[in-house]
């Protein structure tokens, strides 16, 4: 009688386009692979004279960040501005009590003045999918990260990313190390790896750092590092998101590091060829040796530069998408 | 004279089951079955198809006044009741001001009163502004009508306070309800813990956040020899813990909250803020870990647990929208679909929403014998009715059921033998 909400009703439109982009999750693999495809042909673009393209030339789109982040927003402006959109970045704290109305409030406001689209980030889990589906759902919203729940294109960043390495997916290795219990970033990279078919996903973490029954997901649990890491194809460590810990899950940084930090002769456990991911910012000594982090094995900055073509690519996806279910709907 | 003629009465404290008239006079049921000698009849319910029985005693309704008339006032609230049959109804002392005092007590009743509607029983709180310190003042709130001492989720931390309140409970004999929930597992969790929380990111609470309070109230209860009853249990493992207890002879009792025993975790996904509940709805094994205590009988009642809100408190993301729902007028529909579902026979299902939870109170009701005040429900079990906005009385229209149809419609609902809700006029 009372049915759950489907992933897909909510971001992909009548045709099975993308209209909003919220998650990995349930993403069938042909629009995933489009991702990575447009992608890779705007990076063949960024490294002409010219950067920009005219896509989204006319389109006002909206940075509205909930919570403190530089990194993630300013790939966002440089990836809309290189589209030739309009970009307002608004950082609004949430720490005062404005909770529910006023986040609606805001969004209403923004809409009113015809903007085109949403990047949001924001602490509660599902806040994208409460801004796409009740608030604003005639504009297109992309999740660039809501509380544990999604980061979708820091995961397709990373699926970039290890198919130019790799060449394709199938019967890869990946490793996914640190702290699960609060990463989007690994919920994301899960779903979206199992659905484009690779062999194995394995998560490395102490017990508290790892969200219950985390296997359901389709993933082998690893505590062990030294285990874990062996064969692998490819080894993504996650940032320990230290403002995030409020109880007592890590007896001291050094002693995580010493038993799931990466240095070199960890890496040697792994595939010759593995290479070294990481969403960025480094805590360098806590999560990663920086001998690792700078060395030939590290993609980490190759990433970054994936992670404005990956922008890119879902922006001009979701406007499209956007506009045939408008001219479609009306 | 009232004649209610030729309905299905159905009393399981008296374990009558059959078609036949009752005849109500000054507010008492004086016949059944033959219409008493030098009796004028001034008013015929013709019920027939429908079922007559005791009206329903609710053990958990947050009535929201005084404090958060925004959600739904005791006017609103009672006025629901009726029109759900419920015609008794157990408030927590989830107020603001907390029911603490004798004034807020004597308010809320004599509201109650003023509206009508359905009989408000007062849960006093167990220790002043439910912090866990200071002892309420009990024997003054019991004078002033509070018929239960608890204190709701702000579970007393302090295991040695928690053992003076019931001792001191236990010095009048008095009833402590439990809503058993340790708030340090709790932490900032808003679904339960496992498999589809980790999924959605969402922060768990797991189960021993019920257990370990459970597990603790029952062993203090024990040494303090209080009367004692669990509100709301939601996790199987719960009843194994209270079973083990009553096997040794403690006398405990415990209810479920209807949407427990229709709805899991696993309804959360998507986001869908009217799921949000405390106790969260918690896997499909405690779900029929639920429904098989209800067969036998290890879960005494069913109770609503309504929590009505505005629209504003669940329009936000998840986490940051308020708990409960609004499940005062869908606790019959639903009950009759667990008998549709031959889970419960429905003399069962009406003996856990009337004589259970009256025997768990201690008060007189819940029963239809000569003699007794005439609080009744006549519904039809056929009926259908669609749950919109508009159809339901509660100011919180926080359903997770609008836009769907069930089954079960109250037709009469009479306390003490008046008329306090109708479908007929």
């Amino acid at each position: 009688m009372i049915e759950s909400i489907d992933h897909n009703s909510s971001q992909l439109n009548q045709d099975g386009q993308l209209k909003h982009f919220l998650t990995t999750q349930d993403l069938p693999i042909n629009i995933l692979n489009e991702i990575l495809d447009t992608a890779d042909s705007f990076l063949d673009m960024s490294s002409q004279q010219v950067k920009k393209v005219p896509l989204l030339r006319g389109k006002t789109i909206v940075n509205l960040f909930f919570e403190p982040s530089t990194r993630t927003s300013s790939t966002f402006e440089l990836a809309a501005k290189r589209l030739s959109a309009d970009v307002l970045n608004l950082n609004i704290s949430t720490s005062s009590a404005s909770k529910g109305e006023s986040l609606k409030d805001t969004l209403m406001t923004l809409e009113a003045m015809h903007a085109d689209m949403f990047i949001v980030r924001h602490p509660d889990s599902g806040a994208a999918h409460f801004i796409a589906n009740q608030v604003t759902p005639n504009i297109a919203v992309i999740n660039a990260g809501d509380g544990r729940h999604a980061h979708p294109t820091q995961a397709m960043l990373d699926m970039l990313t290890i198919r130019r390495c790799k060449g394709q997916f199938e019967g890869l290795v990946i490793a996914i190390v640190g702290d699960i219990l609060h990463s989007r970033v690994a919920r994301s990279k899960i779903h979206a790896l199992r659905t484009l078919g690779v062999a194995e996903i394995r998560v490395i973490a102490p017990k508290t750092l790892l969200p219950k029954d985390i296997e359901m997901m389709g993933v082998k649990v690893y505590t062990d590092f030294n285990q874990g890491i062996k064969d692998c194809d490819v080894v993504s460590m996650l940032r320990l998101q230290k403002e995030r810990m409020n109880s007592a899950l890590l007896p001291s940084e050094a002693e995580f590091f010493n038993l799931y930090g990466l240095n070199s002769e960890r890496l040697k456990l792994a595939k010759p060829d593995a290479i070294v991911m990481h969403p960025g910012p480094i805590n360098r000594g806590v999560e990663i040796e920086s001998a690792v982090a700078d060395g030939p094995q590290s993609t980490i900055l190759q990433q970054v530069t994936n992670g404005i073509a990956v922008r890119m690519a879902v922006m001009s996806m979701a406007i499209s998408g956007q506009l045939t279910s408008r001219i479609s709907g009306s | 004279m009232i004649k209610i003629e030729n309905g299905r009465l159905i009393d399981p404290a008296n374990h009558i089951d059959t078609i036949t008239d009752l005849y109500i006079d000054s507010g008492k049921v004086v016949a059944i079955g033959n219409l008493p000698e030098a009796a004028t009849i001034t008013q015929t319910i013709n019920a027939t198809d429908q079922i007559v029985c005791p009206g329903i005693i609710d053990l958990s309704v947050h009535l929201r006044e005084p404090g958060f008339t925004q959600k739904a006032t005791i006017a609103s609230e009672t006025a629901a009741a009726a029109a759900a049959g419920i015609t008794t109804l157990v408030c927590p002392p989830t107020t603001q001001p907390v029911i603490d005092s004798t004034a807020v007590a004597e308010l809320i009743q004599d509201r109650a009163n003023a509206a009508a509607k359905a009989r408000v029983l007062p849960v006093g709180a167990l220790t002043l502004a439910l912090k866990g310190d200071q002892l309420a003042p009990m024997a003054s709130l019991r004078q002033s009508g509070c018929i239960a001492f608890s204190n709701s989720r702000q579970t007393i931390a302090d295991s040695q306070a928690l053992l003076r309140c019931l001792e001191y409970a236990a010095t009048h004999d008095f009833l402590v309800i439990f809503n058993p929930q340790d708030n340090s597992l709790v932490a900032n969790g808003v679904m339960h813990e496992g498999a589809t929380s980790s999924d959605m990111g969402l922060v768990g609470i797991p189960e021993s956040a019920e257990t370990v309070e459970v597990a603790r109230a029952l062993l203090l209860i024990e040494q303090a020899g209080v009367r004692a009853h669990f509100g709301q249990i939601s996790c199987q493992r719960s009843i194994g813990l209270i079973n083990m207890a009553r096997n040794n002879g403690l006398k405990v009792t415990a209810d479920v909250a209807i949407h427990h025993l229709f709805f899991t975790d696993e309804n959360t996904r998507g986001f869908n803020s009217m799921f949000h509940v405390q106790p969260p709805l918690r896997s499909q094994l405690d779900r029929a870990g639920l429904l098989n205590a209800l067969v036998t009988d290890d879960i005494q009642a069913i109770c609503s647990d309504h929590q009505p809100h505005e629209a504003a408190a669940k329009h936000a993301p998840f986490a940051s929208t308020e708990a409960g729902m609004s499940t005062l007028e869908t606790l019959l529909p639903l009950g009759l679909l667990l008998v549709e579902q031959g889970l419960i026979n429905i003399n069962q299902l009406i003996e856990k929403f009337t004589c259970a939870p009256a025997e768990i109170l201690g008060i007189n009701a819940g029963s239809l014998e000569v003699g007794a005040t005439a609080d009744i429900t006549i519904f039809d079990p056929q009926a259908t009715w669609l749950v919109t906005e508009d159809s339901l009385v509660s100011a919180g229209k926080n359903s997770v059921y609008l836009g769907s149809e069930l089954k079960g419609k109250v037709i009469h609902t009479l306390l003490a033998g008046e008329l306090v809700y109708s479908t007929a006029q």
